[in-house]
């Protein structure tokens, strides 16, 4: 018997990538159930262990979570990664809400026709570095020190650097003009929990291919 | 010198409805300076005043705090709205992010063509009625208490009420099968503060009409 938390979504990033990169960077062992097909998810369903018929679906301290916000602040408020007071909170919920607004533009992206691929491309890379980078670099350069928000490492810093690394995939110089996040992303990558994260056999999952693309399209029955 | 949070939007619902909602709801009054031009919103932004460059912007408690989600957590945390720990504030957390989601359905509509508006409108009356009711139903009907969580008034229920009553502009009928939420929606509506933002005059926006729609795609170029 674990009490470790099991995960349930597709072998792949999707949803669930910034759940196993909060659980991983608060050195918290998790196993995962892989979706791999449309039956498999529609009995998930009928079970009645989806609260609303979606994953991601996360089971920890008895509960069938779902939201992947719901999860992520759980997680975050039970390993201590949520600030210490209200206001702290509500500077790391503004931050990852702005991330999450560019990571959506990521996740979205495999799913993009073909002719609107270099657009999509181009908007990201647009938004990171002018929208979204900008911000975190002052923040990061005004208090002069390691972690976004009170001084001390949060979920805030976690998912910026899920963001960092995700759009270098894909912009691969997208940090040039901001030496503050190259400086931070070496930082964060090198927090014990986060660097065993980031080497080859963690649970942390390759960036999105036409196979798992196409996968996502027939279990979840998308044209 | 007025210490009433600040709300920065448009004279209309969209993503700050449910902020007025929970500050109603929590008896807290508040201002609103509504962006009727694009002028204003360049101006707010070149001022420095938006994080993402975006709106809601709410000034509240020395802060200009930004991102819908950020902001009502804020509110429920602030005013004992967020349950009594962590686990209450996870069901919370669940249960409004099933409304967001149906929310965010409907508050698309009038962006949409007549022809995906139609299409769109009966998935939503099918997701209210066979994905999200039926789990508010459930949970009510399983501990039968007046509230969603803990047996106490949480955001969680004020959330819930607006979905309600704005499935209910999209089909009137929609709670037939819903004796639970029927009487949930009795109940909350009749919560003084509630009440209160119910009746005309109060700061509670009505839905969006061709003249709000068009004023919108100007003011932020979509």
């Amino acid at each position: 018997m674990s009490g470790k938390p099991r995960l349930t979504y597709i072998n792949g990033r999707g949803r669930m990538e910034p759940i196993r990169w909060l659980l991983a960077a608060a050195g918290v062992e998790f196993e995962e159930n892989f979706v791999e097909t449309k039956e498999q998810l529609e009995k998930l369903i009928k079970g009645g262990d989806l609260l609303f018929q979606q994953v991601p679906m996360v089971e920890i301290d008895g509960m069938k979570m779902v939201q992947t916000r719901a999860i992520l602040c759980y997680i975050a408020g039970k390993y201590n990664l949520y600030g210490k007071d209200l206001k702290e909170r509500a500077l790391i919920d503004m931050y990852v809400e702005g991330i999450t607004d560019l990571m959506q533009m990521v996740m979205m992206f495999p799913f993009s026709p073909a002719e609107a691929k270099a657009k999509n491309l181009a908007s990201i890379e647009e938004k990171a570095t002018k929208r979204y980078f900008p911000v975190f670099e002052k923040i990061l350069k005004q208090h002069g020190q390691d972690f976004l928000v009170g001084n001390r490492l949060s979920w805030a810093d976690v998912q910026l650097l899920e963001a960092i690394l995700a759009v270098e995939e894909k912009v691969p110089a997208v940090l040039s003009g901001f030496p503050q996040l190259q400086a931070f992303k070496t930082k964060m990558s090198n927090v014990p929990t986060i660097k065993k994260f980031l080497q080859p056999g963690s649970a942390r999952k390759p960036p999105p291919d036409e196979k798992y693309v196409a996968l996502v399209m027939s279990i979840f029955n998308l044209s | 010198m007025a210490g009433k949070p600040k709300l920065h939007y448009t004279c209309g619902r969209g993503k700050m409805e449910s902020i007025r909602w929970l500050l109603a709801a929590a008896g807290v009054e508040f201002e609103e300076q509504f962006i009727e031009k694009n002028e204003h919103l360049e101006k707010l932004r070149k001022d420095g005043d938006l994080l993402f460059q975006q709106v809601p912007m709410v000034e509240i408690d020395g802060m200009k705090m930004v991102q819908t989600r950020a902001i009502l957590s804020y509110i429920a945390g602030k005013y004992n709205l967020y349950g009594k720990d962590l686990k209450e504030r996870a069901w919370i957390d669940m249960y409004v992010e099933g409304t967001t989601d149906l929310m965010g359905m409907i508050m698309q509509l009038p962006l949409q063509s007549a022809e995906m508006r139609e299409k769109n409108l009966a998935l939503i009356i099918e997701r209210a009625k066979t994905r999200y009711f039926p789990v508010y139903e459930k949970a009510l009907k399983d501990h039968g208490h007046d509230y969603l969580v803990g047996n106490k008034f949480s955001w969680a229920d004020i959330h819930l009420l607006e979905a309600i009553l704005m499935v209910e502009e999209c089909k009137p009928d929609i709670l037939s099968a819903f004796p639970q939420l029927q009487a949930f929606k009795g109940r909350i509506s009749n919560i003084p503060t509630i009440k209160k933002f119910l009746q005309p005059g109060s700061q509670r926006k009505p839905p969006a009409d061709d003249k709000y729609i068009a004023n919108v795609r100007k003011i932020f170029n979509i």
